[in-house]
């Protein structure tokens, strides 16, 4: 089921001039997020506002708590879902 | 237009010459003389704002009065933003030139209103640097107002870049999860407007919401000012009425409307029109029926140029004024400009990677550098989708001399 069919449980919110494009929240988050052809992060099948602010079900907060925790350049923060 | 000496000390008029009403008479004396003295503090000025339905003249036409609602507390800064990146508009440079006095009143009667302990700071090209400051020394109240120079680039007036510079950074985008009504200069609450609207918010504040709708649209009320070029007449800004459309521009340039192929509108951020497109009126945003005309960017393309070429140069000036702080925009943007050239310039390859950079670029950058340039590489692959393929058999509008 896709965050769209289910309300999000958090934002993982994305700070592109901090992220150099390690990787490591890609492979914690293999489901929703995927590598560009520079190895930045990218949602699939999410609009432009859920880019920078990706919608995460309550399944996946953990592994998002783990991307936040994990990232070596702090570009990664949790926030509570759009109202 | 000059000001007579007996003129009444009140604009009045519904014409749609207002803030452009002391051309060529920048001073304190004519400022007073065309407009009266601007209320110290406008009592129900939200309200006010709200009816009168002004919006942003920065190129996202956000109400002013809804911005104003949203603070999370009194601002502890108002910014009036002139950066002007955008090479295609030189209004806030005119308007700076001819009525900084307007501008001035807005950022002084929004103080007055709303918080009278605000930092006020005019944030300006560097072109308009002696205008600004001359008018800020001129009045009694400037000594309020701190004046400062923009950055360079594209992206210099995006309104983290400019409360970026103004904390003493080098005026670059910053990733801002909060608005800047919530968190903005030293982290508090922020209020940034381009200069034309704090030019319109002065006049409101004298004369009310019903003045201000006496002209333009019931969707689209008041005037503003539009930057129009191209087609070899001298880049010029104009005060027009709301829902005035491009048939109109076009006309009032002298030119015939067959002569015209195209209008790029709002910029380099900005979507090509085609000839239909031309009886549409132009507004703030775009809507059912009518054109987004953002900062008010007019750029005419005559029947004999290419619009792929065009457009391609403007793509690579887009690609190059990357702020290179976030990847997707630092390397997509060089591969759609390349990609694009690929596509639409007769060697045909590259249409996978230009739809990937077109699908993916949007919305991954700390702004919207990424979104608007995408937009336009959109319209133009639209608008000149005929010119794409007369490329793919080696021939060109620009070398046939016109209509095929
Ligand atoms: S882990 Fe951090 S630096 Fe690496 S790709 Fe993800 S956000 Fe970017
Ligand atoms: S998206 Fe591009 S222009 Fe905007 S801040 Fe990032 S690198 Fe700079």
């Amino acid at each position: 089921m896709s965050a769209r069919e289910q309300a999000p449980a958090a934002r993982l919110h994305i700070d592109w001039t901090r992220c150099d494009a390690r990787g490591s929240c890609i492979e914690l988050l293999a489901g929703r997020l995927v590598a560009d052809e520079w190895g930045y992060p990218s949602a699939p099948g999410m609009n432009a506002a859920e880019q920078s602010d990706v919608p995460l079900r309550a399944d996946e907060l953990d592994a998002g708590r783990d991307a936040v925790e994990l990232c070596p350049r702090l570009a990664l923060t949790l926030r509570a879902p759009r109202s | 237009m000059t000001i007579a000496p007996d003129a009444t000390p009140q604009l009045r008029s519904a014409s749609s010459i207002r803030l452009l009403t002391t051309i060529g008479h920048p001073g304190w004396a004519t400022h007073l003389a065309a407009f009266g003295p601007v209320p110290e503090r406008a009592t129900g000025l939200v309200d006010m704002l709200r009816d009168a339905g002004l919006v942003g003249h920065g190129g996202a036409a956000f109400p002013v009065w809804q911005k104003i609602a949203s603070l999370a507390g009194a601002p502890a800064a108002i910014i009036a933003n002139a950066a002007e990146g955008e090479p295609l508009s030189s209004k806030d440079a005119v308007l700076l030139a001819n009525a900084p006095q307007l501008v001035l009143d807005g950022l002084l009667v929004l103080a007055g209103s709303l918080a009278p302990r605000a930092k006020l700071l005019l944030y300006v090209n560097p072109l308009s640097l002696d205008a600004a400051e001359r008018a800020v020394a001129e009045r009694p109240d400037g000594h309020r107002i701190r004046v400062t120079a923009a950055a360079d680039g594209f992206v210099a007036g995006e309104v983290s870049a400019v409360v970026d510079a103004l904390s003493g950074g080098r005026g670059l985008p910053r990733d801002h999860p909060y608005h800047l009504t919530q968190k903005g200069l030293k982290g508090k609450p922020t209020l940034v407007f381009n200069v034309e609207t704090l030019a319109h918010l002065a006049l409101i504040a004298r004369y009310g919401a019903a003045w201000f709708r006496s002209t333009g649209t019931p969707d689209d009320p008041g005037t503003r000012l539009i930057t129009v070029s191209g087609m070899g007449i001298a880049p010029h800004v104009r005060e027009v009425g709301g829902g005035t459309t491009l048939s109109g521009v076009i006309a009032a340039c002298g030119l015939a409307e067959t002569s015209v192929q195209a209008v790029l509108v709002g910029g380099y951020h900005g979507v090509w029109v085609e000839p239909s497109g031309f009886p549409r009126p132009l507004t703030a945003r775009a809507a059912r029926g009518t054109t987004g005309v953002g900062a008010g960017v007019v750029h005419l393309l005559g029947r004999h140029e290419c619009g792929i070429a065009a457009s391609s140069t403007i793509l690579r000036y887009l690609a190059s004024q990357s702020a290179a702080q976030c990847g997707p925009c630092l390397f997509g943007l060089p591969t759609l400009s390349g990609a694009f050239d690929e596509v639409t310039m007769g060697r045909g390859r590259g249409g996978d990677v230009l739809q990937r950079m077109l699908s993916t670029l949007p919305g991954r950058g700390a702004c919207h550098h990424p979104d608007g340039t995408v937009r336009f590489a959109a319209s133009a692959l639209g608008v000149f989708a005929e010119e794409v393929t007369a490329h793919r058999s080696g021939r060109c509008r620009a070398a046939a001399g016109g209509r095929r």
